[in-house]
Protein backbone atom coordinates (compact mmCIF):
# COMPACT_ATOMS: atom_id res chain seq x y z
CA UNK A 1 0.00 0.00 0.00
CA UNK A 2 1.52 3.44 -0.85
CA UNK A 3 2.56 5.20 2.10
CA UNK A 4 -0.07 8.63 2.74
CA UNK A 5 0.90 11.55 4.69
CA UNK A 6 -0.93 14.57 5.27
CA UNK A 7 -3.53 14.56 8.47
CA UNK A 8 -7.21 16.45 8.39
CA UNK A 9 -5.85 19.78 10.34
CA UNK A 10 -2.80 19.82 7.75
CA UNK A 11 -5.49 20.31 5.01
CA UNK A 12 -5.50 23.15 3.83
CA UNK A 13 -8.65 25.03 2.68
CA UNK A 14 -9.73 28.28 0.94
CA UNK A 15 -5.65 28.08 -0.21
CA UNK A 16 -5.16 29.77 -3.32
CA UNK A 17 -4.08 28.68 -6.63
CA UNK A 18 -0.06 27.73 -6.97
CA UNK A 19 2.80 30.40 -6.85
CA UNK A 20 3.12 30.49 -10.95
CA UNK A 21 0.14 32.62 -12.43
CA UNK A 22 -2.91 30.84 -13.58
CA UNK A 23 -3.16 29.26 -17.16
CA UNK A 24 -6.59 29.13 -16.47
CA UNK A 25 -9.03 31.84 -14.50
CA UNK A 26 -12.41 32.27 -14.00
CA UNK A 27 -13.49 35.11 -12.48
CA UNK A 28 -17.08 36.26 -10.95
CA UNK A 29 -18.28 33.98 -12.93
CA UNK A 30 -22.68 34.61 -13.43
CA UNK A 31 -24.68 32.40 -15.79
CA UNK A 32 -28.29 32.85 -15.57
CA UNK A 33 -30.84 30.46 -17.60
CA UNK A 34 -34.44 31.80 -18.65
CA UNK A 35 -36.84 29.16 -17.35
CA UNK A 36 -40.82 28.96 -17.56
CA UNK A 37 -40.85 29.30 -14.26
CA UNK A 38 -38.61 33.07 -13.88
CA UNK A 39 -34.37 33.60 -14.20
CA UNK A 40 -32.46 30.52 -12.72
CA UNK A 41 -28.64 31.49 -11.59
CA UNK A 42 -26.99 28.35 -12.32
CA UNK A 43 -23.62 29.65 -11.20
CA UNK A 44 -23.14 32.53 -9.32
CA UNK A 45 -19.95 35.01 -9.02
CA UNK A 46 -17.68 31.61 -9.32
CA UNK A 47 -13.78 31.97 -9.18
CA UNK A 48 -11.18 30.17 -9.31
CA UNK A 49 -7.53 29.65 -10.79
CA UNK A 50 -5.81 26.38 -12.15
CA UNK A 51 -1.91 26.71 -11.98
CA UNK A 52 -0.07 24.92 -14.86
CA UNK A 53 0.50 21.12 -14.45
CA UNK A 54 -2.22 21.32 -11.45
CA UNK A 55 -4.94 18.84 -11.44
CA UNK A 56 -8.23 20.42 -9.99
CA UNK A 57 -10.99 18.58 -9.30
CA UNK A 58 -14.65 20.87 -8.96
CA UNK A 59 -17.36 18.60 -7.37
CA UNK A 60 -20.84 19.38 -5.99
CA UNK A 61 -24.23 18.02 -5.68
CA UNK A 62 -26.48 17.30 -9.15
CA UNK A 63 -27.76 20.84 -10.14
CA UNK A 64 -24.82 23.27 -8.94
CA UNK A 65 -23.92 24.42 -12.14
CA UNK A 66 -20.99 22.30 -12.54
CA UNK A 67 -21.97 20.93 -16.07
CA UNK A 68 -22.69 24.93 -16.99
CA UNK A 69 -19.47 25.79 -15.94
CA UNK A 70 -17.69 23.09 -17.56
CA UNK A 71 -19.42 24.28 -20.93
CA UNK A 72 -18.49 27.78 -20.41
CA UNK A 73 -15.06 27.21 -19.42
CA UNK A 74 -14.93 25.17 -22.58
CA UNK A 75 -16.60 27.94 -25.09
CA UNK A 76 -19.44 25.92 -25.25
CA UNK A 77 -22.02 28.47 -23.97
CA UNK A 78 -22.14 31.87 -23.90
CA UNK A 79 -24.03 34.66 -22.62
CA UNK A 80 -22.76 34.77 -19.17
CA UNK A 81 -20.84 37.82 -16.35
CA UNK A 82 -17.66 37.44 -15.43
CA UNK A 83 -14.73 36.42 -17.56
CA UNK A 84 -12.37 33.09 -18.31
CA UNK A 85 -8.95 33.87 -19.53
CA UNK A 86 -6.52 31.06 -20.78
CA UNK A 87 -3.19 31.89 -20.39
CA UNK A 88 -3.88 35.55 -19.91
CA UNK A 89 -6.18 35.58 -23.01
CA UNK A 90 -9.94 36.27 -22.65
CA UNK A 91 -12.29 33.62 -24.40
CA UNK A 92 -14.79 34.00 -26.51
CA UNK A 93 -16.01 30.88 -27.91
CA UNK A 94 -14.02 27.17 -28.30
CA UNK A 95 -10.17 27.86 -27.32
CA UNK A 96 -7.41 25.65 -28.89
CA UNK A 97 -5.83 25.27 -25.76
CA UNK A 98 -8.25 24.00 -23.97
CA UNK A 99 -9.44 20.42 -24.64
CA UNK A 100 -12.58 18.53 -23.66
CA UNK A 101 -13.32 15.00 -22.77
CA UNK A 102 -17.77 14.72 -22.10
CA UNK A 103 -19.55 12.78 -19.70
CA UNK A 104 -21.78 11.04 -22.46
CA UNK A 105 -19.78 8.47 -25.11
CA UNK A 106 -18.72 10.66 -27.68
CA UNK A 107 -16.61 8.46 -29.84
CA UNK A 108 -17.99 8.66 -34.09
CA UNK A 109 -18.76 5.53 -34.05
CA UNK A 110 -18.61 5.48 -38.08
CA UNK A 111 -14.30 5.80 -37.14
CA UNK A 112 -12.19 2.83 -36.05
CA UNK A 113 -10.24 3.80 -32.71
CA UNK A 114 -7.16 5.14 -35.06
CA UNK A 115 -9.36 7.18 -36.75
CA UNK A 116 -10.66 8.67 -33.94
CA UNK A 117 -8.05 9.83 -32.40
CA UNK A 118 -6.41 10.96 -35.93
CA UNK A 119 -9.32 13.13 -35.88
CA UNK A 120 -8.25 16.73 -34.67
CA UNK A 121 -4.95 16.00 -35.98
CA UNK A 122 -6.91 15.74 -39.44
CA UNK A 123 -8.45 18.75 -39.18
CA UNK A 124 -5.54 20.35 -38.48
CA UNK A 125 -4.71 19.44 -41.92
CA UNK A 126 -1.63 17.02 -40.86
CA UNK A 127 -0.28 14.42 -43.37
CA UNK A 128 -1.79 10.87 -43.02
CA UNK A 129 1.09 8.69 -42.53
CA UNK A 130 2.39 11.88 -40.06
CA UNK A 131 -1.33 11.71 -38.04
CA UNK A 132 -1.30 8.33 -37.66
CA UNK A 133 2.31 7.89 -36.16
CA UNK A 134 0.90 10.70 -33.54
CA UNK A 135 -2.53 8.97 -32.83
CA UNK A 136 -0.58 5.43 -32.49
CA UNK A 137 1.39 7.21 -29.50
CA UNK A 138 -1.90 8.30 -27.92
CA UNK A 139 -3.73 5.62 -28.77
CA UNK A 140 -0.79 3.25 -26.51
CA UNK A 141 -0.71 5.94 -24.49
CA UNK A 142 -4.23 4.74 -22.66
CA UNK A 143 -3.38 1.45 -23.04
CA UNK A 144 -5.70 0.71 -25.89
CA UNK A 145 -2.33 -0.81 -28.53
CA UNK A 146 -3.61 -3.85 -30.32
CA UNK A 147 -7.40 -2.17 -30.77
CA UNK A 148 -6.32 0.60 -33.13
CA UNK A 149 -8.84 -1.43 -36.52
CA UNK A 150 -11.65 -1.72 -34.05
CA UNK A 151 -15.04 0.22 -34.17
CA UNK A 152 -16.07 1.78 -30.49
CA UNK A 153 -19.21 -0.68 -31.05
CA UNK A 154 -16.68 -3.15 -30.65
CA UNK A 155 -15.21 -1.87 -27.36
CA UNK A 156 -16.58 -1.60 -23.50
CA UNK A 157 -18.00 1.86 -22.29
CA UNK A 158 -14.19 1.83 -20.69
CA UNK A 159 -12.36 1.69 -23.65
CA UNK A 160 -14.83 4.14 -25.32
CA UNK A 161 -14.39 6.75 -23.01
CA UNK A 162 -10.28 6.29 -23.52
CA UNK A 163 -10.99 6.51 -27.08
CA UNK A 164 -11.95 10.02 -26.10
CA UNK A 165 -9.26 10.66 -24.15
CA UNK A 166 -6.76 9.48 -26.22
CA UNK A 167 -8.43 11.83 -29.02
CA UNK A 168 -9.00 15.29 -26.67
CA UNK A 169 -4.79 14.35 -25.80
CA UNK A 170 -3.87 14.09 -29.61
CA UNK A 171 -4.58 17.75 -30.12
CA UNK A 172 -1.91 18.19 -27.41
CA UNK A 173 -3.99 21.19 -25.54
CA UNK A 174 -2.78 22.71 -22.85
CA UNK A 175 -5.29 22.20 -19.93
CA UNK A 176 -7.43 19.43 -20.18
CA UNK A 177 -11.37 19.61 -19.02
CA UNK A 178 -13.67 16.59 -18.18
CA UNK A 179 -16.79 16.45 -17.54
CA UNK A 180 -17.60 13.44 -15.12
CA UNK A 181 -15.85 11.25 -17.64
CA UNK A 182 -16.16 7.87 -15.99
CA UNK A 183 -20.01 8.77 -14.64
CA UNK A 184 -21.60 5.75 -16.76
CA UNK A 185 -18.55 3.09 -15.81
CA UNK A 186 -18.89 0.74 -12.69
CA UNK A 187 -16.98 1.36 -9.50
CA UNK A 188 -14.01 -0.98 -10.58
CA UNK A 189 -13.97 0.27 -13.73
CA UNK A 190 -13.63 3.84 -12.73
CA UNK A 191 -10.85 3.01 -10.08
CA UNK A 192 -8.55 1.64 -12.78
CA UNK A 193 -9.55 4.77 -15.55
CA UNK A 194 -8.65 6.41 -12.22
CA UNK A 195 -5.24 5.08 -12.42
CA UNK A 196 -4.57 5.45 -15.96
CA UNK A 197 -5.26 9.79 -15.77
CA UNK A 198 -3.34 9.94 -12.90
CA UNK A 199 -0.20 7.76 -15.28
CA UNK A 200 -1.09 9.87 -18.02
CA UNK A 201 -1.48 13.21 -15.86
CA UNK A 202 2.24 12.11 -14.39
CA UNK A 203 3.58 11.77 -18.07
CA UNK A 204 2.17 14.54 -19.80
CA UNK A 205 2.50 16.84 -16.79
CA UNK A 206 -1.11 18.09 -18.07
CA UNK A 207 -3.03 20.46 -16.56
CA UNK A 208 -6.62 19.34 -15.80
CA UNK A 209 -9.80 20.30 -14.79
CA UNK A 210 -12.42 17.64 -14.12
CA UNK A 211 -15.97 18.31 -13.02
CA UNK A 212 -17.49 15.29 -10.47
CA UNK A 213 -20.06 14.33 -8.28
CA UNK A 214 -17.68 11.19 -6.89
CA UNK A 215 -15.74 12.08 -3.71
CA UNK A 216 -13.48 9.57 -4.56
CA UNK A 217 -12.51 10.58 -7.70
CA UNK A 218 -12.07 13.68 -6.90
CA UNK A 219 -9.80 13.06 -3.84
CA UNK A 220 -8.02 10.26 -5.69
CA UNK A 221 -7.30 12.55 -8.60
CA UNK A 222 -7.08 16.07 -7.49
CA UNK A 223 -4.09 18.29 -6.26
CA UNK A 224 -7.11 20.65 -5.00
CA UNK A 225 -11.14 19.46 -4.91
CA UNK A 226 -13.39 22.98 -5.14
CA UNK A 227 -16.52 22.38 -3.63
CA UNK A 228 -19.46 23.56 -5.23
CA UNK A 229 -23.36 24.82 -3.28
CA UNK A 230 -26.24 23.43 -4.31
CA UNK A 231 -28.04 25.86 -6.75
CA UNK A 232 -26.96 28.71 -7.37
CA UNK A 233 -23.83 26.87 -7.42
CA UNK A 234 -20.69 29.04 -5.27
CA UNK A 235 -17.38 27.89 -4.31
CA UNK A 236 -18.44 26.79 -0.76
CA UNK A 237 -14.49 25.66 0.16
CA UNK A 238 -11.20 25.04 -1.50
CA UNK A 239 -9.61 21.52 -0.30
CA UNK A 240 -5.93 20.56 -0.77
CA UNK A 241 -5.09 17.19 -1.37
CA UNK A 242 -2.33 16.98 0.46
CA UNK A 243 -1.47 13.10 -0.97
CA UNK A 244 1.91 12.53 -2.19
CA UNK A 245 2.32 11.77 -6.02
CA UNK A 246 2.44 9.73 -7.99
CA UNK A 247 -0.47 8.40 -7.01
CA UNK A 248 -2.56 5.28 -7.80
CA UNK A 249 -5.96 3.12 -6.84
CA UNK A 250 -4.09 1.74 -3.96
CA UNK A 251 -4.61 5.13 -1.69
CA UNK A 252 -8.60 4.93 -1.75
CA UNK A 253 -7.50 2.40 1.20
CA UNK A 254 -5.21 4.77 3.15
CA UNK A 255 -6.32 7.11 6.03
CA UNK A 256 -5.42 9.97 5.00
CA UNK A 257 -7.89 9.66 2.08
CA UNK A 258 -10.47 8.31 3.80
CA UNK A 259 -10.48 11.48 5.65
CA UNK A 260 -10.20 13.59 2.95
CA UNK A 261 -13.40 11.85 1.80
CA UNK A 262 -15.13 12.59 4.82
CA UNK A 263 -13.88 16.48 4.96
CA UNK A 264 -15.74 16.68 1.80
CA UNK A 265 -18.56 15.21 2.34
CA UNK A 266 -19.02 17.00 5.23
CA UNK A 267 -19.43 19.81 2.86
CA UNK A 268 -21.11 18.17 0.29
CA UNK A 269 -23.84 16.31 2.52
CA UNK A 270 -25.86 19.84 3.39
CA UNK A 271 -25.54 21.08 0.11
CA UNK A 272 -26.66 17.15 -0.91
CA UNK A 273 -29.79 17.14 1.65
CA UNK A 274 -30.66 20.61 0.60
CA UNK A 275 -30.66 19.99 -3.56
CA UNK A 276 -32.74 16.92 -2.50
CA UNK A 277 -35.24 18.86 -0.71
CA UNK A 278 -36.09 20.80 -3.65
CA UNK A 279 -35.82 18.74 -6.05
CA UNK A 280 -38.71 16.73 -3.84
CA UNK A 281 -40.67 20.23 -3.40
CA UNK A 282 -40.15 21.12 -7.06
CA UNK A 283 -41.59 17.60 -8.34
CA UNK A 284 -44.74 17.81 -5.70
CA UNK A 285 -45.46 21.62 -6.58
CA UNK A 286 -45.19 20.23 -10.33
CA UNK A 287 -47.44 17.18 -9.52
CA UNK A 288 -49.57 19.71 -7.92
CA UNK A 289 -50.21 21.76 -10.49
CA UNK A 290 -51.32 19.26 -13.17
CA UNK B 1 -24.46 -28.40 -35.47
CA UNK B 2 -26.96 -26.12 -33.52
CA UNK B 3 -29.08 -23.72 -34.83
CA UNK B 4 -26.74 -20.81 -33.77
CA UNK B 5 -23.76 -22.24 -34.63
CA UNK B 6 -25.66 -22.24 -37.76
CA UNK B 7 -26.31 -19.13 -37.69
CA UNK B 8 -23.29 -17.93 -37.28
CA UNK B 9 -21.72 -19.50 -40.49
CA UNK B 10 -21.12 -17.37 -43.93
CA UNK B 11 -23.36 -19.48 -45.66
CA UNK B 12 -25.94 -21.18 -44.16
CA UNK B 13 -28.59 -18.03 -43.88
CA UNK B 14 -28.23 -17.54 -47.66
CA UNK B 15 -29.08 -21.57 -47.72
CA UNK B 16 -31.76 -21.36 -45.93
CA UNK B 17 -33.48 -18.52 -47.65
CA UNK B 18 -32.88 -20.50 -50.89
CA UNK B 19 -34.10 -23.34 -49.75
CA UNK B 20 -37.35 -21.85 -47.84
CA UNK B 21 -37.64 -20.36 -51.16
CA UNK B 22 -37.55 -23.09 -53.16
CA UNK B 23 -39.90 -25.04 -51.01
CA UNK B 24 -42.37 -22.33 -51.49
CA UNK B 25 -42.20 -22.56 -54.62
CA UNK B 26 -42.66 -26.26 -54.55
CA UNK B 27 -45.85 -25.80 -52.33
CA UNK B 28 -47.46 -23.13 -55.16
CA UNK B 29 -46.67 -25.69 -57.88
CA UNK B 30 -48.41 -28.61 -56.07
CA UNK B 31 -51.30 -26.83 -55.19
CA UNK B 32 -51.78 -25.44 -58.49
CA UNK B 33 -51.75 -29.28 -59.65
CA UNK B 34 -53.86 -30.53 -57.38
CA UNK B 35 -56.44 -28.24 -57.93
CA UNK B 36 -56.47 -26.00 -54.71
CA UNK B 37 -55.35 -22.79 -56.58
CA UNK B 38 -56.85 -22.09 -60.14
CA UNK B 39 -54.41 -22.39 -62.86
CA UNK B 40 -56.02 -19.79 -64.78
CA UNK B 41 -54.99 -17.28 -62.47
CA UNK B 42 -52.07 -18.35 -61.38
CA UNK B 43 -49.86 -19.82 -63.72
CA UNK B 44 -47.63 -22.69 -62.56
CA UNK B 45 -43.96 -21.80 -61.02
CA UNK B 46 -42.57 -24.92 -63.84
CA UNK B 47 -44.59 -22.69 -66.43
CA UNK B 48 -43.37 -19.24 -65.93
CA UNK B 49 -39.49 -20.78 -65.55
CA UNK B 50 -40.47 -22.41 -69.20
CA UNK B 51 -41.67 -18.96 -69.76
CA UNK B 52 -38.21 -16.97 -69.75
CA UNK B 53 -36.37 -18.39 -72.63
CA UNK B 54 -39.47 -17.35 -74.55
CA UNK B 55 -39.82 -13.80 -72.64
CA UNK B 56 -36.08 -13.06 -73.26
CA UNK B 57 -35.49 -13.73 -76.91
CA UNK B 58 -39.14 -12.88 -78.44
CA UNK B 59 -40.02 -10.28 -76.52
CA UNK B 60 -36.48 -8.59 -76.20
CA UNK B 61 -36.31 -8.81 -72.33
CA UNK B 62 -32.93 -7.86 -71.80
CA UNK B 63 -33.06 -4.70 -73.82
CA UNK B 64 -36.45 -3.63 -71.97
CA UNK B 65 -34.70 -4.64 -68.42
CA UNK B 66 -31.74 -2.24 -69.49
CA UNK B 67 -34.30 0.86 -69.91
CA UNK B 68 -36.29 0.36 -66.92
CA UNK B 69 -33.06 -0.18 -64.97
CA UNK B 70 -31.72 3.24 -66.84
CA UNK B 71 -34.63 4.76 -66.01
CA UNK B 72 -34.78 3.50 -61.93
CA UNK B 73 -30.63 4.37 -62.01
CA UNK B 74 -31.47 8.30 -63.11
CA UNK B 75 -34.45 8.79 -60.82
CA UNK B 76 -31.97 7.29 -58.09
CA UNK B 77 -29.79 9.95 -58.64
CA UNK B 78 -31.59 12.83 -58.96
CA UNK B 79 -33.99 11.71 -55.79
CA UNK B 80 -30.65 10.88 -53.92
CA UNK B 81 -29.28 14.20 -54.90
CA UNK B 82 -32.44 16.06 -54.68
CA UNK B 83 -33.96 14.52 -51.49
CA UNK B 84 -30.65 14.65 -49.64
CA UNK B 85 -29.97 18.12 -50.32
CA UNK B 86 -34.01 18.75 -49.47
CA UNK B 87 -33.60 17.50 -45.97
CA UNK B 88 -30.45 19.87 -45.48
CA UNK B 89 -31.82 23.03 -46.13
CA UNK B 90 -34.87 21.71 -43.78
CA UNK B 91 -32.63 21.27 -41.48
CA UNK B 92 -30.02 24.29 -42.02
CA UNK B 93 -33.27 26.68 -42.56
CA UNK B 94 -35.45 26.77 -39.31
CA UNK B 95 -38.01 28.45 -40.98
CA UNK B 96 -38.21 26.34 -43.82
CA UNK B 97 -38.94 23.19 -42.26
CA UNK B 98 -41.42 24.56 -39.91
CA UNK B 99 -42.98 25.83 -42.95
CA UNK B 100 -43.13 22.83 -45.31
CA UNK B 101 -42.33 19.65 -43.23
CA UNK B 102 -45.77 18.90 -43.00
CA UNK B 103 -46.46 18.89 -46.77
CA UNK B 104 -43.45 16.98 -47.15
CA UNK B 105 -44.91 14.49 -45.19
CA UNK B 106 -48.10 14.58 -46.86
CA UNK B 107 -46.62 14.23 -50.33
CA UNK B 108 -44.69 11.06 -48.92
CA UNK B 109 -48.34 9.77 -48.23
CA UNK B 110 -50.06 10.67 -51.32
CA UNK B 111 -50.95 8.28 -54.37
CA UNK B 112 -48.54 10.39 -56.68
CA UNK B 113 -48.82 7.90 -59.30
CA UNK B 114 -52.28 9.41 -60.38
CA UNK B 115 -49.98 12.23 -61.43
CA UNK B 116 -49.35 10.89 -64.53
CA UNK B 117 -51.78 12.21 -66.47
CA UNK B 118 -50.06 16.13 -65.68
CA UNK B 119 -46.62 14.55 -66.46
CA UNK B 120 -48.10 13.36 -69.60
CA UNK B 121 -48.86 16.94 -70.68
CA UNK B 122 -45.47 18.44 -69.39
CA UNK B 123 -43.31 15.65 -70.51
CA UNK B 124 -44.60 14.05 -73.43
CA UNK B 125 -45.52 10.17 -73.72
CA UNK B 126 -41.31 9.81 -73.18
CA UNK B 127 -38.55 8.28 -70.66
CA UNK B 128 -38.36 11.77 -69.07
CA UNK B 129 -42.09 11.38 -67.89
CA UNK B 130 -41.59 7.58 -66.38
CA UNK B 131 -38.29 9.03 -64.47
CA UNK B 132 -39.42 12.36 -63.23
CA UNK B 133 -42.64 10.40 -61.94
CA UNK B 134 -40.10 8.10 -60.30
CA UNK B 135 -38.34 10.98 -59.30
CA UNK B 136 -41.14 12.92 -57.29
CA UNK B 137 -42.14 9.79 -55.82
CA UNK B 138 -39.31 8.75 -53.95
CA UNK B 139 -38.43 12.19 -53.14
CA UNK B 140 -40.64 13.19 -50.00
CA UNK B 141 -39.01 10.17 -47.63
CA UNK B 142 -35.60 10.96 -48.39
CA UNK B 143 -35.82 14.46 -47.53
CA UNK B 144 -37.99 13.43 -44.27
CA UNK B 145 -35.09 11.06 -43.40
CA UNK B 146 -32.41 12.78 -44.36
CA UNK B 147 -33.83 15.68 -41.78
CA UNK B 148 -34.73 13.29 -39.08
CA UNK B 149 -30.82 11.58 -39.18
CA UNK B 150 -29.26 15.53 -39.17
CA UNK B 151 -31.83 16.41 -36.45
CA UNK B 152 -31.11 13.51 -34.37
CA UNK B 153 -27.23 13.99 -34.23
CA UNK B 154 -26.86 13.04 -30.76
CA UNK B 155 -25.61 16.89 -29.26
CA UNK B 156 -22.25 15.57 -27.37
CA UNK B 157 -20.96 14.74 -31.05
CA UNK B 158 -21.72 18.34 -32.20
CA UNK B 159 -19.94 19.26 -28.92
CA UNK B 160 -16.86 17.20 -29.73
CA UNK B 161 -17.10 19.00 -33.40
CA UNK B 162 -17.10 22.67 -31.55
CA UNK B 163 -14.52 21.97 -28.89
CA UNK B 164 -12.04 20.85 -31.59
CA UNK B 165 -13.10 24.58 -33.63
CA UNK B 166 -14.44 22.98 -36.41
CA UNK B 167 -15.77 25.04 -39.34
CA UNK B 168 -19.11 24.75 -40.34
CA UNK B 169 -18.67 22.90 -43.42
CA UNK B 170 -16.39 20.84 -41.37
CA UNK B 171 -19.06 20.38 -38.76
CA UNK B 172 -21.38 19.04 -41.37
CA UNK B 173 -19.33 16.72 -43.33
CA UNK B 174 -17.07 15.53 -40.73
CA UNK B 175 -20.01 14.88 -38.19
CA UNK B 176 -23.40 15.57 -39.01
CA UNK B 177 -23.29 13.90 -42.23
CA UNK B 178 -21.78 10.91 -41.08
CA UNK B 179 -23.70 10.67 -38.08
CA UNK B 180 -26.68 10.85 -40.39
CA UNK B 181 -26.12 8.41 -43.16
CA UNK B 182 -28.07 5.32 -41.44
CA UNK B 183 -31.10 7.33 -41.30
CA UNK B 184 -30.41 8.68 -44.75
CA UNK B 185 -30.11 5.24 -46.01
CA UNK B 186 -33.08 4.35 -44.45
CA UNK B 187 -34.90 7.23 -46.31
CA UNK B 188 -32.92 6.03 -49.57
CA UNK B 189 -34.44 2.53 -49.29
CA UNK B 190 -37.79 3.71 -48.91
CA UNK B 191 -37.46 6.46 -51.68
CA UNK B 192 -36.09 3.95 -53.86
CA UNK B 193 -38.67 1.42 -53.82
CA UNK B 194 -41.73 4.38 -54.47
CA UNK B 195 -39.38 5.24 -57.55
CA UNK B 196 -39.22 2.03 -59.06
CA UNK B 197 -42.74 1.08 -57.85
CA UNK B 198 -44.05 4.10 -59.69
CA UNK B 199 -41.53 4.18 -62.70
CA UNK B 200 -42.99 0.34 -63.62
CA UNK B 201 -46.26 1.20 -62.89
CA UNK B 202 -46.06 4.79 -65.12
CA UNK B 203 -44.43 2.43 -67.73
CA UNK B 204 -47.37 -0.10 -67.50
CA UNK B 205 -50.27 2.63 -67.72
CA UNK B 206 -49.28 4.44 -70.21
CA UNK B 207 -47.89 1.47 -72.26
CA UNK B 208 -44.68 3.11 -72.75
CA UNK B 209 -40.72 1.77 -72.29
CA UNK B 210 -39.35 -1.28 -70.28
CA UNK B 211 -40.59 -3.73 -68.52
CA UNK B 212 -43.78 -2.16 -67.57
CA UNK B 213 -45.18 -2.31 -71.09
CA UNK B 214 -43.75 -5.53 -71.66
CA UNK B 215 -46.20 -6.59 -68.95
CA UNK B 216 -49.05 -4.83 -69.73
CA UNK B 217 -48.42 -6.44 -73.15
CA UNK B 218 -48.15 -9.97 -71.74
CA UNK B 219 -51.44 -9.60 -69.74
CA UNK B 220 -53.37 -8.33 -72.69
CA UNK B 221 -52.60 -10.93 -74.08
CA UNK B 222 -53.29 -13.10 -71.22
CA UNK B 223 -50.05 -14.63 -71.32
CA UNK B 224 -49.76 -15.49 -67.93
CA UNK B 225 -46.42 -17.02 -67.69
CA UNK B 226 -44.88 -14.76 -69.55
CA UNK B 227 -46.31 -11.89 -67.84
CA UNK B 228 -45.39 -13.54 -64.13
CA UNK B 229 -41.59 -13.99 -65.79
CA UNK B 230 -41.48 -10.53 -66.63
CA UNK B 231 -42.64 -9.44 -63.20
CA UNK B 232 -39.48 -11.40 -62.20
CA UNK B 233 -36.94 -9.17 -64.18
CA UNK B 234 -38.58 -6.15 -62.49
CA UNK B 235 -37.54 -7.86 -58.86
CA UNK B 236 -33.95 -8.30 -60.59
CA UNK B 237 -33.86 -4.64 -61.15
CA UNK B 238 -34.89 -4.19 -57.77
CA UNK B 239 -32.32 -6.33 -56.24
CA UNK B 240 -29.42 -4.09 -58.58
CA UNK B 241 -30.57 -1.53 -57.28
CA UNK B 242 -30.16 -2.85 -53.31
CA UNK B 243 -26.97 -4.66 -53.86
CA UNK B 244 -25.60 -1.32 -55.06
CA UNK B 245 -26.86 0.78 -52.13
CA UNK B 246 -25.36 -1.61 -49.62
CA UNK B 247 -22.32 -1.95 -50.90
CA UNK B 248 -22.62 2.24 -51.04
CA UNK B 249 -23.75 2.01 -47.61
CA UNK B 250 -20.95 -0.65 -46.35
CA UNK B 251 -18.42 1.81 -48.38
CA UNK B 252 -19.53 4.64 -45.87
CA UNK B 253 -19.73 3.80 -42.89
CA UNK B 254 -17.69 0.53 -42.58
CA UNK B 255 -18.24 0.33 -38.65
CA UNK B 256 -22.23 -0.99 -39.63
Amino acid sequence: MAAVVGPLQHIDVNRKPATTGPILAVDNLVKRFETPDGVLTAVDHVSLGVAPGEFLGVIGPSGCGKSTLFNVIGGLLDGYEGTVQVAGERMHGPHPSIGMIFQEESTFPWRNVLDNVAFPLEIAGMGKSERYERARHFVKLVGLDGFERRYPAELSGGMRQRVSMARTLAAQPKILLMDEPFASLDEQTRLLLGDKVLQIQQELKQTTLLITHNITEAVQLSDRVVVMTYRPGKVKRIVDIALPRPRSSEIVSSEAFGRYVAQIWADLREEASRGLQEQESEKLRGAEGR
Amino acid sequence: MTAVALARTRFAPAALGLFSFVVLIALVELLIRIGLINRFIVPMPSDIIAAFPRVVVEEHVLQRFLLTASEAFSASILVTIFGVAGGVLLHRYRLLRLATETWVAAVAAAPLVLMYPLYLVIFGRSALTIVMMGFTAGLAPIVLKTLEGLSGTRRVLINVGRSFSLTASQQFWKILFPAALPTIFVGLRLGLIFSLINIVGVEFLINFGGLGQLINELAERYDLPGTYAAICFVILVSICVFIIMERLERWLRPAD
